[in-house]
């Protein structure tokens, strides 16, 4: 117990002293898992409406596939991607290896299933509720996926934090295609693993304590933009 | 804003919906012009009297058979001259005006025509003070009287309503029925299907008797409740259909009724 209450303090002194190296890697861990969000859901999005609303052979193995992806273990993911990037792989003549850019292609293939599952069963279910007077509105179906995304656009957010939440807690995959190199590629959860390992638990839980608020912050903050803009009333 | 197209009349030839193995469509032949202006469909509970109505109004193709609206074989070219209300009411989640602005949009007009049409519509089916208020948290009879605020936005050349009363109290039933039946008299063609006799005597003109995806009797509604010439359709009227039997099926099949084996009465 002794062990948690230092880690509190820990945490609220790291906060505190708001150390120019905890900045450095809170504000890579942040870029890294906002860019690798930001660019899932680019391609997520399109591919989960596509799937909800398209009527195409392979359709349900597609779902199958994208819902079973959303367990993929981020070990092996990461161990994909060094592969791919690592000298002798296809990859590597871009010497992308422990670089920032390996950890967000990494994170964008973990985020990607996640997204894609949510907004697909979100849109689907949105769809079934609407198509028949959307039609007989004669929308067209430019507008009728945008009817679908408006409407749905709480429940979508959701699915994108969701996805948020895994890129920035996951470490088996920034590990192995990062490195955790000091000043280049160390996030939050490659720093809790390293203070784990070297047995600094206090400081290692402390530094998990941050992360947590982290998340919490970008959560209330989607959270109070979504009920400014009158979303709670018309959901 | 573009001019709305002709729709009327409305002819389906030899239409038959199938549903997995089951016809529940069978080769109706049936027409639609302005007069008489309301036209009611009524028949018991799986008749497809809703089927008819989605076939009708292009949401829904038939499996064999055609549907022309004006000699046009394809719906979208004239969704614009028609709207559809549902018996349970689809409402976007939006205000409630929110939901007839953007029926509006769909069909193409500019924000100030939709602003007067709007306020019109919310005006005429008594839900002006709830403007703003979301749809999803109006009362069922709200709810339903938005779905209708929202067609009559529209203006259609004709209206669509599958059961709009179905699960209404009287008194809101009587407002919907008041509403359609003021739409009809300004020069609307409403079609609409009931299993409300009661209503169908108020709000009739003529009368399509739908039994087992068939077309029974059409008949003018004074005639029809005036004794209709079909036994199935004299029946339904005496709330005898379920257990009704013709003798001559009756007495080959062991006292089993035609109904209960499945088998359909010509």
């Amino acid at each position: 117990m002794d062990e948690f209450w230092l880690a509190m303090v820990t945490a609220g002194s790291l906060i505190w002293q708001l150390d120019g190296d905890l900045w450095e890697i809170i504000g890579l861990s942040l870029r890294v898992s906002l860019t690798a969000t930001g660019i899932a859901a680019f391609l997520a999005l399109p591919l989960g409406a596509l799937i909800a609303l398209g009527r195409f052979p392979g359709r349900r193995v597609l779902i199958v596939l994208f819902n079973a992806l959303m367990g993929l273990p981020p070990v092996v993911v990461g161990l994909v991607v060094y592969l791919m990037l690592s000298r002798s792989g296809p990859f590597g003549v871009f010497n992308l290896l422990f670089t920032p850019t390996a950890m967000v292609i990494a994170q964008v293939i973990l985020v990607l299933p996640i997204i894609v599952s949510l907004s697909r069963e979100i849109l689907e279910t949105l769809w079934q509720e609407y198509h028949e007077a959307l039609r007989s509105l004669g929308a067209s179906p430019g507008q009728s996926l945008f009817a679908l995304l408006w409407d749905g656009r709480a429940m979508l957010v959701t699915a994108l934090l969701a996805g948020f939440g895994r890129a920035v807690a996951e470490v088996g995959a920034v590990m192995i295609v990062g490195g955790n190199i000091d000043h280049v590629t160390r996030v939050m959860t490659t720093s809790i693993t390293l203070e784990a390992s070297k047995g600094n638990l206090a400081l290692a839980l402390g530094l998990g304590m941050v992360l947590l608020l982290l998340s919490l912050s970008i959560n209330i903050a989607v959270y109070g933009f979504r009920y400014i803009g009158g979303e709670r009333r018309l959901a | 804003m573009k001019e709305t197209p002709q729709i009327l009349p409305v002819t389906m030839a030899k239409v038959s919906v199938r549903r997995g193995d089951k016809m529940v469509l069978k080769e109706i032949d049936c027409q639609f012009d302005t007069a008489p202006a309301r036209t009611l469909i009524i028949g018991p509970n799986g008749a497809g009297k809703s089927l008819f109505l989605r076939v009708c109004h292009g949401i829904v193709a038939p499996d064999q058979g055609s549907v022309r609206w004006a000699g046009e074989t394809d719906p979208r070219t004239r969704a614009r001259a028609q709207a559809m209300v549902f018996q349970r009411p689809v409402l976007l989640r939006r205000s409630a005006r929110g939901n007839i602005d953007l029926a509006l949009k769909i069909h193409g007009l500019d924000a100030a025509q939709r602003r007067s049409r709007v306020a019109d519509a919310l005006d005429r089916t008594g839900l002006t003070r709830l403007a703003h208020t979301p749809a999803r948290a109006l009362s069922f009879g709200e709810q339903q009287r938005l779905a209708l605020a929202r067609a009559v936005a529209l203006r259609p050349q004709v209206l669509f309503l599958d059961e709009p009363t179905a699960n209404l109290d009287p008194a809101a039933a009587h407002l919907v029925e008041d509403i359609v039946r003021g739409l009809s008299e300004t020069g609307v063609k409403i079609i609409m299907t009931s299993h409300d006799l009661n209503q169908a005597r108020r709000l009739a003109q003529e009368v399509i008797f739908l039994h087992r995806g068939r077309i029974k009797e059409r008949a003018p509604a004074e005639d029809f409740f005036k004794g209709p010439e079909n036994d199935l359709a004299r029946a339904f009227l005496n709330g005898e259909l379920l257990w009704w039997r013709r003798r001559s099926v009756y007495d080959g099949l062991g006292g089993r009724t035609a109904d209960e084996l499945g088998i359909d009465r010509e």
